[in-house]
Order: structure tokens, then sequence, then C-alpha cells
């Protein structure tokens, strides 16, 4: 108990789960439409690496504390 | 205690049944590396048939591989593969297609499963019989649905055209529901939604069920109307349910394959042609197998995301 509240003391602040999980899902949420939408083809071009880049994300800050 | 001395009993008698050479085998293994020698064989299988060929793909996506020629020199080409598909304008079509598919489908299996939802909540007579008699199309294969709703579509004989031509006053032959550039997308539209409404239905049922009664006793107390009481409490409470919902059906319809390859085939032309479908056109028509692992890889990817959004949803509402 004393040593997770320890580790929880020394993460920095900023660094809390729930906003850079719900920043991660945007993330994921626009590269999906970009690879959908019928409008730009260069959008269609970048929605890999903007999913890509969303889901690393999540999967990292999926294990920052609450 | 009767029982516990009766359950050393029986380990003892186990002790005493078990062979000398595997008693001496097992007597010095912990908890957890017994714990491991039965989750073994299970994690070698799922390495074995899931992950060895996943990343096997992830290989195969760097390369010129045909599946076709597996002896011709196998070429590194980088991320060649995955330049092509993400600047082909084919690929991209297919990606339009499979958008209309999921958003349309979606949108009305979420509308009229949470309409059902909503009837199938009030007790009336007959309303288990109601409840099986809409889950039946859930329940049927998918190679099954594709196969008799092309029946069902077909312009001379279909069922389908003549209660289309009953109504609307229509020569039944005037329409080709899969043949017709216009129309195949709303057919295939149209029979996901009629074996994936039930599915949404139960979810929004379960939603429904689990809003306790005493919110709309104080709203009754508040003098709360028919429709405040749905916008303030019946919506937000299965709000979660819903998404859950859509999150489900958008993955599954993101990736179907099979009922919309039964129906149409991707036709006529490319106007049907799913994701899903061109990946089979390139990886076995075409032979163009790294450049379809790429392809693959790509669904892959894009299916993790959203399960992750998946995931994340089914625990908000675990812990409601």
């Amino acid at each position: 108990m004393s040593a997770r509240s320890g580790r929880s003391r020394r993460w920095p602040r900023v660094l809390r789960r729930r906003p850079w999980e719900n920043a991660a899902t945007a993330t994921i949420g626009a590269g999906a439409a970009m690879l959908m939408q019928p409008f730009s083809l260069d959008l269609y071009g970048w929605s890999f690496a903007v999913i890509l880049a969303g889901t690393a994300a999540f999967l990292v800050v999926s294990h920052f504390p609450e | 205690m009767t029982q516990t001395s009766s359950l050393h009993t029986l380990a003892r008698r186990a002790g005493a049944a078990t062979p000398p050479v595997v008693a001496a085998r097992v007597r010095g293994l912990s908890d957890r590396a017994v714990a491991w020698l039965f989750i073994t064989p299970t994690m070698l299988l799922l390495l074995a048939i899931n992950v060895f060929p996943l990343i096997w793909t992830i290989r195969l996506s760097f390369t010129n591989y045909r599946a076709n020629r597996p002896n011709a020199p196998l070429r590194w080409v980088g991320l060649e593969n995955y330049t092509s598909i993400l600047s082909d304008p084919d690929v991209w079509h297919a990606m339009q297609t499979t958008a209309h598919f999921v958003v349309w489908s979606i949108t009305l299996q979420v509308l009229l499963g949470f309409g059902l939802a909503l009837l199938i909540n009030r007790q009336f007579r007959g309303h288990g019989l109601w409840t099986t008699v809409i889950l039946l199309p859930m329940m049927l294969s998918p190679a099954v649905v594709g196969n008799f709703w092309t029946f069902l579509f077909q312009p001379q004989t279909g069922l389908f055209n003549h209660v289309v031509a009953f109504v609307s006053g229509r020569d039944p032959s005037s329409f080709q529901m899969i043949g017709d550039v216009t129309l195949a997308p709303w057919a295939i539209v149209l029979v996901d939604t009629w074996m994936w409404t039930p599915y949404v239905m139960l979810i929004c049922l379960a939603g429904l069920r689990s809003i306790p009664d005493d919110l709309y006793e104080a709203a009754e107390v508040d003098r709360a109307g028919p429709f405040r009481r749905f916008w303030s409490i019946t919506l937000p409470m299965v709000l979660p349910f819903l998404m859950l919902a859509v999150l489900f059906r958008g993955i599954e319809n993101f990736k179907m394959f099979d009922m919309v390859n039964l129906l149409t085939s991707g036709g006529p032309g490319s106007t049907t042609e799913v994701a899903s479908i061109t990946l089979k056109r390139e990886a076995f028509e075409k032979w163009r197998t790294g450049y379809s692992s790429a392809f693959a890889v790509i669904l892959f990817v894009t299916v993790f995301g959203l399960a992750n959004i998946y995931v994340k949803v089914l625990n908000g509402v675990k812990q409601r």
C-alpha cells in the first residue's frame, strides 16, 4: 500500500491515465475517420500512421497510474 | 470440522494412490509452477495459431512474396507495400464502401434495436414469444443468411421484390437489389440490419433493465413527463450500453466478409467491394501476398485500436 502510494507520489501529476487515455482514444478515432473519409486522398494516406500512433500511445498510457 | 477431516483423508488417499515417480516429480512444485504447467499447452497453441501467423504476416508485408510462386527470390521492399496501399484510389474507394456499410448499418441497427428494446421492456401478453421471434435472425449463420437473401432478392421470383411491388405498385422485375449499382450497397446494409438489430436490442434491453425503478418514481413525483423521463433518465443510463453495441458492431462490420461475399461478391463492378473483399482479391486472385499482408496489417491495427476503445468503454460499463 505504502509502496504503491509512494510510486504515485513520485509519478508526475501531468501523466495521469485518464486524460492521456482520452487523447489516445481520440487519435485512434480520428485515424479511423481519416481512413474511411471520402474527401482527401492525402488524409487517407496519413490515416494508418495516425491509427498506429494512437494505438501505441494507448498501450503505453494505459499503464499510467489513475 | 468433519468436512475438513474428510478432505484431509481424501487428500491422503489421493496421495497414496499417486504413482511414486509422478509424486516425486510433482511434490517439489510451487503453486505458481503448477499454474504454469496447466496454462502452458494453451499458450503454446495460441502462439502457434495466432501470434506466429501475425508475426509472419508482418514479415511478409515488407517483401514482394507471391504465394503462387513460392520458389521465386524473395525481395525486401521496405515500406513500399504500405505506401502503395495508402496511395491507391481503388483501396481508398473500398474503404469508403466499408464506411457506407458500417455507418448506415450501425445507425439503422441502433435506432431499430433501441426502439424494439423499449417496446420489449414493457410487460404484455406473449412477451417471451416475441422476444424469441425477434432474436431468431441473430442465431442464423451469416452464410445461410447470405444465401437465402440472394433468393429473396431475385427480381422474378424473390419475395422481397414482390412485397416491394405490392406496397409501391411497381413491377417486381423492374428493379434488382443486388444487380443494381445504386441499390446493391443498400441491399447489404438491409441484410446486416435485419440480422444484427436483435443483438443491439439485447444490449439495450440489458441497459434498460439495469435502471432502478426509484429514478422513475422520483421523476413521477417531480411531475416529469414521458419525454423528460426518457431524455433525462432512460437515454443517459442506456448510453454506455449503446456505445458498447456501436463499437462491437463497428468492429464486426469493418471486417465483414462472409455475408457480403455470398450476397454480392463485391459487385456489381466494385460497388459493394468492402475492404475484406479487396483483401481477398489481392491475396487469392492476384496472388500479391506481400501487398495483401501489408493491407491485412493495416486492417488489423485499425481493428486493434478500435478494440482498445471497446475495452475502455466496457470497463466503464462494468464500473457502473
